[in-house]
């Protein structure tokens, strides 16, 4: 049992009883859709038109399509992959390090982060299969006998260790998911009135009883997935990082960049998740859920994570000169004033100032200035990982290899169809799913809200059964002294 | 096989707590308590055992790492040596992230599995719950009832311990 301070904020506002929660999480999945939703679908699913015209450009055509050349042989397919990836770890960091660190006020938002997480990552994967060229022969990442060809992968090669690092998140991220979703699934089935909807979701729901038993296997399942994710999304971003650190590649080859990044990815992630939160609490009417308070917490995570970042962009500056290695030193220069100055200065704005004026009160808790903030975050972090991959390219050791890069319309079709796949993917996601983890929003109610759901006062303890239910005889011989 | 069922319903996780625990200090034997979310001291009103997962988790921890050492110094290491960068043909630091991943990927879908497996949870067509409330709102306590029980004890029993409602329910397949 435990005991929540009075001047707390409430985690969840209105004075919610159980049933509430389900029905306010249970009505979107069961009205019929909403002209909003159809309106939000199609535009969506016209971007996915883009994706797949772009993939089919690419795949048809080859490579070539794209604005890639000689010197610049990595360009948006590899920005927009780790600008992806940086997203998803902002679901994991909610799910898994909140649920280590005892922050109950993850529970309203951690089902649609990780919903994220993964629809992030799906996306994330188009970049490099569709780069491979022929992506049907992408199963060559894997260490296969030497039937397919002479020799094993090299396990040296960082770019293999993405290979690992990616597909065990993207697994790992999923059983998580769908492991909290169970529960849930169940409170669905047995609401649902029409056929289709009671299979589906007893299929979904995996036979769910919400036994005692199993909840207790359950919380332990939990807690040990969060415990083992925890370091996993930290080795992710290490091990994408590692793509260019371990190279020798004048402002990449730094040591500085495995936690640099990661600081990136949550920064990016938080960005995320709130423009997708904001929506969603507006558009399925879940503000008692996902409280101003909440929207607060989140930008503070952005700000602490932004400053990291804005630091570590000036450590790289400073060890540039400090390092006294001429290339090194001109890659940082060019950066700021060469060709691309613009994108270095748009990075540096959108990341380095903008997440500071979040130390203002009104800012923090304002949600047009929040939804504002977050979508330049969004910018800057591609901007950032642009930055990294193209001005370090375009002008390394040798000048007469210098080139500038400028994207295809294929490039921009590819990047702005992830978009519209990942938007696809959430809105049937939000649509059929519930968005909020309902049990777990049921188990911190009674001690976070201010009325809680049948007692009154905080602390159930010293409160008499006689207030507490319908139906308990008022001489009922509880013993309530037994558990403190 | 028809079961027969008392189903204690509960409006409060605290009440049913020491429900639970009444009821079993008085002899009866609860066949299953069903609740919408996860109660804390449940396992102990109820003398669940500590569930042995994580120790299968670490075994499975265990495994995926023997695995992706064996599988990187097999391969790079005797079955295809190259030299890569001048280093060694069993370069252990670079061998690292691999290790790393696959110990967590053993150790996540091998617990998760078994978790599954265990617990009887598989995809069904359909699935009869004793109370559907249960999901929702309320705290089911289920006592298995055969000819001796006497239902008017246990209704009682129930009732003075908070349950706001004592429900008798039949099932063919449970």
């Amino acid at each position: 049992m435990q005991h929540v301070s009075p001047v707390r904020e409430p985690l969840v506002t209105g004075g919610k009883t159980y049933h509430d929660v389900t029905q306010d999480v249970c009505r979107q999945v069961e009205a019929a859709p909403n002209v909003r939703w159809m309106a939000a679908l199609a535009v969506a699913l016209f971007f996915l038109g883009v994706f797949f015209y772009s993939v089919y450009r690419t795949l048809w055509y080859g490579i070539g399509e794209w604005g890639l050349n000689k010197t610049v042989g990595w360009a948006w397919d590899i920005t927009n992959f780790v600008w992806w990836v940086g997203i998803g770890h902002a679901g994991t960091l909610i799910s898994a390090v909140l649920l280590l660190f005892r922050q109950k006020w993850r529970t309203s938002i951690n089902r649609a982060a990780e919903a994220m997480t993964i629809f992030a990552v799906i996306c994330a994967a188009m970049f490099p299969v569709l780069h491979m060229g022929r992506p049907w022969l992408a199963y060559w990442v894997f260490p296969l006998q030497n039937t397919f060809g002479s020799l094993w992968v090299n396990f040296n090669s960082p770019l293999l260790w993405d290979v690992f690092a990616i597909s065990t998140y993207f697994t790992v991220s999923l059983v998580f998911w769908y492991t909290g979703l169970v529960p849930d699934f169940a409170t669905i089935r047995d609401r649902a009135k029409g056929p289709i909807a009671k299979v589906a979701y007893s299929l979904l729901s995996m036979g769910w009883k919400g036994s005692a038993k199993h909840w207790s296997r359950y919380e332990t399942v939990s807690l040990i997935l969060a415990g083992v994710s925890t370091p996993l999304v930290l080795s992710v971003h290490t091990i994408v990082s590692m793509d260019f650190a371990t190279s020798v590649v004048p402002g990449w080859h730094t040591t500085i960049f495995p936690p640099y990044f990661v600081a990136g990815a949550i920064f990016s992630g938080f960005a995320m998740v709130l423009t997708l939160m904001l929506i969603t609490r507006v558009v399925f009417k879940l503000e008692d859920y996902i409280t101003l308070e909440h929207i607060a917490l989140m930008n503070k995570i952005m700000m602490v994570t932004g400053s990291i970042v804005g630091v570590a962009y000036i450590t790289e500056f400073f060890i540039a000169w400090y390092s006294g290695v001429e290339f090194e030193q001109y890659a940082f220069i060019n950066r700021a004033t060469g060709p691309y100055w613009w994108a270095y200065w748009s990075m540096m704005t959108c990341n380095v100032i903008s997440p500071q004026l979040v130390w203002f009160r009104r800012i923090r808790y304002s949600i047009p200035a929040t939804f504002v903030l977050s979508i330049i975050v969004n910018i800057g972090m591609w901007f950032e990982r642009f930055v990294i991959i193209v001005t370090s390219l375009h002008r390394d050791y040798l000048p007469s290899s210098w080139a500038m890069f400028s994207p295809s319309i294929i490039d921009i079709g590819i990047y702005v169809g992830t978009l519209g796949l990942f938007f696809t993917l959430f809105l049937l996601f939000a649509k059929f799913f519930p968005v909020i983890n309902m049990a777990e929003v049921k188990s911190v109610l009674k001690y976070t809200v201010d009325n809680g759901p049948t007692y009154t006062g905080h602390d159930p303890h010293h409160t008499t059964p006689q207030t507490a239910t319908h139906g308990v005889p008022a001489s009922a011989p509880v013993n309530y002294d037994k558990h403190d | 096989m028809t079961k027969r069922f008392a189903l204690g319903i509960f409006e409060d996780e605290d009440v049913l707590l020491h429900a639970v625990e009444n009821v079993r200090e008085a002899g009866v034997k609860i066949y299953e308590v069903f609740t919408p979310f996860p109660i804390h001291g449940m396992d102990d009103a109820l003398g669940i055992e500590r569930s042995r997962l994580p120790i299968a988790a670490f075994f499975y921890g265990v495994i995926g790492l023997s695995f992706a050492l064996w599988l990187q110094i097999y391969t790079l290491g005797f079955d295809w040596p190259m030299i890569i960068g001048g280093k060694p043909h069993i370069a252990l630091p670079a061998f690292i992230p691999v290790s790393f991943e696959l110990t967590v990927f053993f150790c996540c879908h091998g617990m998760v599995i078994t978790f599954y497996t265990i617990s009887k949870l598989y995809p069904r067509w359909k699935t009869p719950v004793l109370d559907v409330r249960s999901t929702d709102d309320k705290f089911v306590v289920a006592i298995e009832l055969n000819e001796k029980t006497d239902l008017n004890h246990l209704t009682q029993l129930l009732r003075a311990n908070g349950a706001s409602e004592v429900n008798e329910k039949e099932m063919t397949k449970f």
